[in-house]
C-alpha cells in the first residue's frame, strides 16, 4: 500500500473512532447489563402470584379493556399485549393531550380483572434502556446514535485495512508482552479487534437500523397502509369503536396458525387512524421475529386487509434480535456479554494508543 | 522471527477470515434454528472467542 493510501486510511480511523468513541463506550456500558434485563427484572420483580380465578370463564378483551381504561380515566387505548407464561393481558393507554412518549401500562389479570404485578419495566432498566436508545432526547438522540454507530463501521472498515501492514510480519495473534506498553497494547488492540470483527459489526449495524426505527415505520404507513385509510375523512372516535375481540377472532381467523402478539388500536403508533392492527407472530424460531398484521376496520368490525410487512419492516424487526441477543438463550447472552467486554476493551485501548502517540509525538 | 519475512494478504487475513465466517455462522444458525442450533450457533461464536486465549498462550513473546 502506498504510504499516502496508508495515511488516509489512518486519517479515517483516526477521526471516526475518536468523534464516536464516548459514545461507543456509553452504549457498551449500558448494553452490558442490558442484555440480561429478562434476568435482571425477573430476580428485582417477580414475585409469587397466582391468577385470581384460573378455572372461570375469564373476561374477554373488550371487558379487559373497559376495567383498564376505568382505572385511567380520560386516557385512550394505544396497544395491547398478552404475557405468554400467565393469563395476563397488558394494556397501554395514553392521554391524548398528554406529553409525547408517556404512556399507562396496566398488567391486568383476564381471570378477574384485577391488576397483575408487572414482570418487565422496572425503573433501573428503564432508564439503562432509555440512555442506550435515545440518551432522553426522543427522536433526534436517537438518531444521533444512529450516525455514531455509522462511524464505528467506518472504524471498523479502516481497522481492516491498516491491519494488513501491522500484520505483515506478525503471525496472527502475535502479542508482544515483553515489549513497551504501547506495543503491547497495539497487539491487544489488533487481535481482538480483528476476532470480534464480525459480532461487532452485526451489533454496529443492527444498532443503526434500530435507531431509524420511527421513521421505517412511519415511512410504513404513510404508503402501504395509506390506501387502507383513503376511503375515511376522519378519525374514529373511541366511543365508535366496534367489538376488540370479535377484531382479535376475525384476525385469527385470517392468520390461521399464527400466535397473537399485540393490537395496535386506532390513531396509535402501529396503525392506521381507522383500524385495529392485530399483529400475529410465525412459530418457527425465524419467523417468531417476523410479525404480520391483520386490520380491521374499528368502525364496521370488517377485515380490511391482511397486511404482510414489507422488507424495510422485516430488516427492522430481525434486527432487533440480532442486536439484544436475545434469541438463543443464556448461552448466547453470556457470549454477548464478553464480546461485549471485549469491545470496551478495544475502545480503551484504541484511546490509549491515540493519547500515547500524541505524548510521544510532541 | 527471521527479519525480513513478509506475508501475502491472504496468509494476513486467512485466520480473521475463517474467525468472521465462524462467528456470522453462528449468530444466523442460532437465529434461524431452535434448541441444538442454538448450542450450534453458540459454540461457532464461544470458538472464535477461543482465538484470545488461544492467542495469549501461544503467540505471546
Amino acid at each position: 500500500m502506498k504510504a499516502r493510501t496508508l495515511r488516509a486510511w489512518s486519517w479515517v480511523h483516526k477521526w471516526s473512532s475518536l468523534v464516536s468513541t464516548a459514545f461507543l463506550l456509553m452504549l457498551c456500558v449500558t448494553g452490558l447489563p442490558l442484555v440480561f434485563t429478562h434476568e435482571i427484572e425477573h430476580v428485582l420483580m417477580e414475585k409469587a402470584w397466582t391468577p385470581a380465578d384460573p378455572g372461570g370463564p375469564g373476561l374477554n378483551l373488550d371487558q379487559v379493556l373497559g376495567v383498564a381504561l376505568a382505572r385511567k380515566p380520560g386516557e385512550v387505548p394505544a396497544f395491547m399485549s398478552f404475557d405468554e407464561d400467565r393469563p395476563v393481558v397488558n394494556v397501554t393507554s395514553v392521554h391524548p393531550d398528554g406529553k409525547e412518549g408517556v404512556y399507562s401500562f396496566q398488567p391486568i389479570d383476564q381471570t378477574s380483572g384485577d391488576p397483575a404485578p408487572p414482570v418487565a419495566g422496572h425503573p433501573v432498566t428503564e432508564f439503562l434502556l432509555q440512555l442506550h436508545t435515545d440518551m432522553f432526547l426522543g427522536l433526534p438522540g436517537m438518531l444521533f446514535l444512529g450516525a455514531m454507530g455509522v462511524l464505528l463501521i467506518a472504524a471498523l472498515a479502516s481497522g481492516v485495512v491498516l491491519y494488513a501492514p501491522f500484520m505483515r510480519r506478525l503471525p496472527f495473534g502475535t502479542v508482544r508482552t515483553r515489549r513497551q506498553a504501547r506495543t503491547r497494547w497495539l497487539d491487544y488492540h489488533n487481535m481482538l479487534g480483528v476476532v470480534t470483527l464480525a459480532w461487532v459489526l452485526v451489533v454496529g449495524a443492527t444498532g443503526v437500523v434500530n435507531t431509524l426505527a420511527t421513521p421505517i415505520i412511519d415511512y410504513w404507513k404513510d404508503t402501504a397502509l395509506k390506501a387502507l385509510t383513503q376511503a375515511y375523512d376522519s378519525p374514529v372516535a373511541p366511543g365508535q369503536h366496534s367489538s376488540l375481540q370479535a377484531a382479535v377472532d376475525k384476525a385469527r381467523a385470517a392468520l390461521p396458525g399464527m400466535q397473537l402478539q399485540f393490537v395496535a388500536f386506532p390513531g396509535s403508533a402501529y396503525s392506521t387512524d381507522h383500524h385495529y392492527a392485530v399483529f400475529f407472530r410465525g412459530d418457527t424460531p425465524l419467523t417468531a421475529h417476523l410479525t404480520t398484521p391483520a386490520l380491521i376496520d374499528a368502525r364496521s368490525g370488517n377485515l380490511a386487509a391482511v397486511a404482510p410487512l414489507p422488507w424495510y419492516v422485516k430488516a427492522l424487526s430481525l434486527s432487533q434480535p440480532l442486536h439484544f441477543g436475545d434469541y438463543g438463550g443464556l448461552p448466547l447472552k453470556i457470549l454477548w456479554a464478553l464480546l461485549d467486554i471485549a469491545a470496551i476493551v478495544i475502545l480503551g485501548s484504541g484511546l490509549y494508543l491515540w493519547l500515547a502517540k500524541r505524548k510521544a509525538g510532541a | 522471527m527471521k527479519r525480513g519475512r513478509r506475508f501475502t494478504l491472504w496468509q494476513v487475513f486467512r485466520a480473521p477470515v475463517g474467525i468472521a465466517m465462524l462467528s456470522l455462522f453462528g449468530l444466523v444458525a442460532a437465529l434461524v434454528g431452535d434448541h441444538v442450533w442454538d448450542v450450534i450457533g453458540a459454540a461457532a461464536l464461544a470458538s472464535t472467542l477461543g482465538a484470545v486465549p488461544w492467542a495469549l498462550a501461544t503467540r505471546r513473546q
